[in-house]
């Protein structure tokens, strides 16, 4: 076991107004650890993870991170220019929808290609060849590398996403409801891909869902958000099924058996 | 021998919140300890908490006071309200646990499901498959359902599923909840002696068996998980 | 005289402290996109306001002028402006680069090696190299300050991996000084070898989105490329059908009804003093 977290968050609170959208929220997150956060909508989980990824500043709080390049970081000190280079570098955001993560008027090659280009990749024959490898990763054929994903199925577009994101070997991966949207065939296979990638890369994340079954399968840990504050937290399986809290029991009860 | 597990004093109630808060005590001050080689049966009538009690152990369910403590590597580790990782670490490298079902995960195939507590626990690819197929052959689970996804398969072919994943990693702990219930004889007797085997070579192993002939030929001791509210004892 | 109405060089001398002052930050700050105030000019949008009220705010007396449309001097916008000028600050004009102290430009840069001491004026439509790829003004200065510049990669890609190699053959965009990536206009990337380290002085005027910049007397130009694409340059198999050039840009013309084709300099200074 590692001896330090990767990402610490503490005493966090967001508001926006009057309205307070996260209260108080503090977690830690393990290399190798997928922090699943449930919740319905509204409940701050997606406030949340804006502000891990600096693009919402809290007003009480703080988030920090082990950089790989600049050591212990806290996220919103960091000048912008140094956030966002580690957001391209060592982080991954995967959005809801595919369209606001992706380039959609440039080729599947090239939204892969971009993390590189940024970091000074200028090799085409390289560039191409490691989007190519990134592609067959995520199960999409080859021969479509040069096309652009205005045509593709949600599901396609999430993979190259995925891909994207992932090309330049990052440390945490944010997910915002990454199946969200999807028809459940689609979901599984997309949710299949990703346990396989974060076992093989090592990956940690931080996963924002409304699915039980998506929480299930994907995290290690659970917490659960009602009205910005974190009722209940634990391991995965003992949150859903053994639940304490009046609200964790609600939406355990309310999934669907199949 | 040091036991592999000690209980003391565990004490578990549900508190169903949509009910007026009503609380359902399952588990009171129960004690137990489990030696490496030993295999303790746990009987009692349906709802005493036997299945709370082994769930309770991997960890799966918070006890609301207690102590379980798991000899882990070189030390102990307390599993009431550890840490999430500690729990996880523990039941990477020491605690399996044999559910009655498979929780199956799409697009994964048998062979990978099974071979995957194996490479989270350390070991190499090729060996791990390797284990895989020689736990499968041994259960008598069909080749030709290896490399598909095991979530259409009949009730029995998905426990043996589930028992090969639990035993693919020689754990100095194995929990087993009712691990032979849709097995047809043949196929039950060929898991009992696989348990055996474990049980032998020093796993210290915690189990519900309804079928009185499985309990007989793996069980040392039985522990009587009695109703709530009455006292916890070890007979035989 | 009717112009007797109008200050010296048409704009009131407010106007041109302030272009000049933006004239100077841009020169302090190679390839940096300057806002600047920019005036209702007496000629439409499209036809050189930006480059007109850079030209207004640096011409004296003492200068010579030439204004070129596409490497002629005989265009209707290139006349215009020369006229403009002659009449509002009285100025001599010419063709020749060589002569000349101020040479607007429409899309070129003159064959005719530049000097120390020219200045040369670019008429700029869309001032911001990343806008086809990035819309949000606001987003495109970010990436210009954090010299976030792996989407403008990204295009050259797009290009290669569309046509086979960088079909980009105009406005083809430039690294200034290692800093800014900057849009040399739209004059044919034959041209950009000559932005590099030239010893004339380069203003890059923008009328409609009222940016100017510039690129200092000896200032590297870097035209980006990959590594296994390297920039190139055009290059004719024909040579000048009139003065018989094999070095500078050639322009192709269809002749006759039946698609005959004739190749000539499209800088008609420099063809006119070789033939």
């Amino acid at each position: 076991m590692s001896e330090a977290p990767l990402l610490s968050v503490q005493a966090l609170t967001k508001r926006f107004g009057a309205r307070v959208a996260c209260r108080d929220v503090a977690f830690e997150l393990w290399p190798g650890e997928v922090l699943g956060i449930v919740g319905e909508s509204g409940s701050g989980k997606t406030t949340l993870l804006n502000c891990v990824a600096g693009r919402h500043a809290p007003e009480v709080g703080a988030v920090t991170y082990e950089s790989a390049a600049y050591g212990l970081v806290d996220v919103h000190r960091l000048s912008e220019a140094r956030r966002r280079l580690l957001g391209r570098t060592e982080w991954g955001f995967i959005n809801q929808d595919a369209r606001d993560g992706l380039r959609m008027t440039v080729s599947a090659g090239a939204n892969i290609g971009e993390r590189l280009m940024a970091v000074g990749a200028r090799h085409y024959g390289d560039i191409r060849g490691t989007a190519q490898e990134w592609l067959q990763r995520v199960e999409i054929e080859t021969d479509r590398l040069d096309d652009r994903p205005t045509t593709w199925s949600g599901g396609m577009r999430q993979r190259l996403q995925i891909a994207r994101n992932l090309v330049s070997k990052p440390r945490l991966v944010l997910m915002d409801e990454p199946t969200g949207g999807l028809d459940v065939s689609v979901q599984a296979r997309i949710l299949d891909l990703l346990r396989g990638l974060v076992d093989t890369l090592q990956l940690s994340a931080v996963l924002v869902t409304h699915d039980l079954g998506v929480a299930r399968l994907l995290t290690h840990r659970l917490m659960v958000m009602q009205g910005g504050r974190v009722v209940e937290e634990g391991l995965t399986d003992q949150v859903l099924d053994d639940p304490q809290h009046a609200y964790t029991q609600m939406l355990v009860a309310s999934v669907l058996p199949v | 021998m040091l036991p592999a597990l000690r209980v003391s004093g565990l004490t578990k109630s549900f508190v169903i919140h949509a009910h007026g808060d009503l609380a359902l005590p399952v588990l009171r001050d129960v004690t137990l300890a489990v030696s490496p080689g030993e295999c303790l049966a746990l009987v009692g009538p349906s709802g005493a908490g036997k299945s709370t009690l082994l769930r309770s152990l991997y960890g799966n369910y918070r006890p609301d006071a207690g102590s379980i403590r798991i000899g882990h590597g070189d030390g102990w580790v307390e599993m009431v309200r550890a840490a999430p990782r500690t729990v996880l670490d523990v039941r990477r490298r020491t605690l399996g646990f044999v559910s009655q079902f498979l929780r199956v995960i799409p697009r994964v195939g048998t062979l990978d499901v099974v071979a995957e507590p194996a490479l989270r626990h350390g070991m190499g690819r090729a060996e791990a498959r390797r284990r895989a197929e020689s736990l499968l052959a041994r259960l008598n689970v069909p080749v030709r359902l290896w490399s598909l996804p095991p979530a259409t398969f009949s009730g029995g072919e998905q426990q043996r599923i589930n028992i090969a994943r639990s035993l693919i990693v020689d754990y100095p702990i194995l929990l087993l909840d009712e691990p032979t219930a849709s097995l047809d004889p043949a196929n039950r007797d060929g898991v009992v002696e696989l348990i055996r085997q474990r049980r032998d070579d020093g796993t210290a192993i915690v189990g519900i068996f309804h079928d009185p002939a499985v309990r007989d030929l793996l069980a040392n001791r039985v522990l009587n998980v009695a109703l709530p509210g009455t006292s916890v004892g070890v007979l035989a | 005289m009717p112009e007797a109405a109008y200050n010296y060089a048409y704009l009131d001398e407010q106007t041109k402290r302030m272009i000049r002052r933006a004239i100077l930050k841009a020169v302090a700050v190679p390839g940096y996109q300057v806002p600047f105030g920019g005036r209702e000019m007496p000629l439409p949008y499209g036809w050189g306001t930006g480059g007109i009220q850079v030209t207004a705010a640096v011409i004296g007396r003492n200068d010579t002028l030439k204004v070129i449309d596409q490497g002629a001097d005989d265009t209707t916008n290139a006349v215009s402006i020369r006229s403009f000028f002659a009449k509002v600050a009285d100025v001599a004009t010419t063709t020749s680069t060589e002569e000349a102290t101020i040479i607007q430009t429409r899309h070129r840069v003159p064959e005719t090696p530049l000097r120390d001491g020219q200045i040369l004026v670019f008429q700029v439509p869309i001032p911001e190299p990343l806008r086809m790829l990035e819309p949000r003004e606001i987003e495109t200065r970010l990436l210009h300050a954090l010299t976030e510049y792996g989407v403008m990669q990204v295009s050259l890609y797009e290009n290669i991996a569309r046509h086979g190699r960088i079909a980009k053959t105009y406005n083809y965009p430039v690294m200034v000084n290692g800093r800014y990536i900057m849009s040399p206009s739209p004059i044919p990337k034959f041209d950009n070898p000559k932005l590099d380290r030239s010893p004339a002085l380069q203003l890059y005027g923008a009328g409609r989105e009222k940016r100017i910049y510039a690129v200092p007397p000896y200032t590297p130009v870097k035209s980006l490329d990959f590594d296994d694409h390297p920039f190139e340059i055009e290059r004719w198999d024909e040579c000048c059908a009139l003065c018989g050039s094999r070095e500078s840009f050639l322009d192709e013309m269809i002749v006759d009804d039946a698609g005959k084709r004739m190749y000539i300099c499209s800088d008609t200074d420099w063809c006119g003093r070789r033939q």
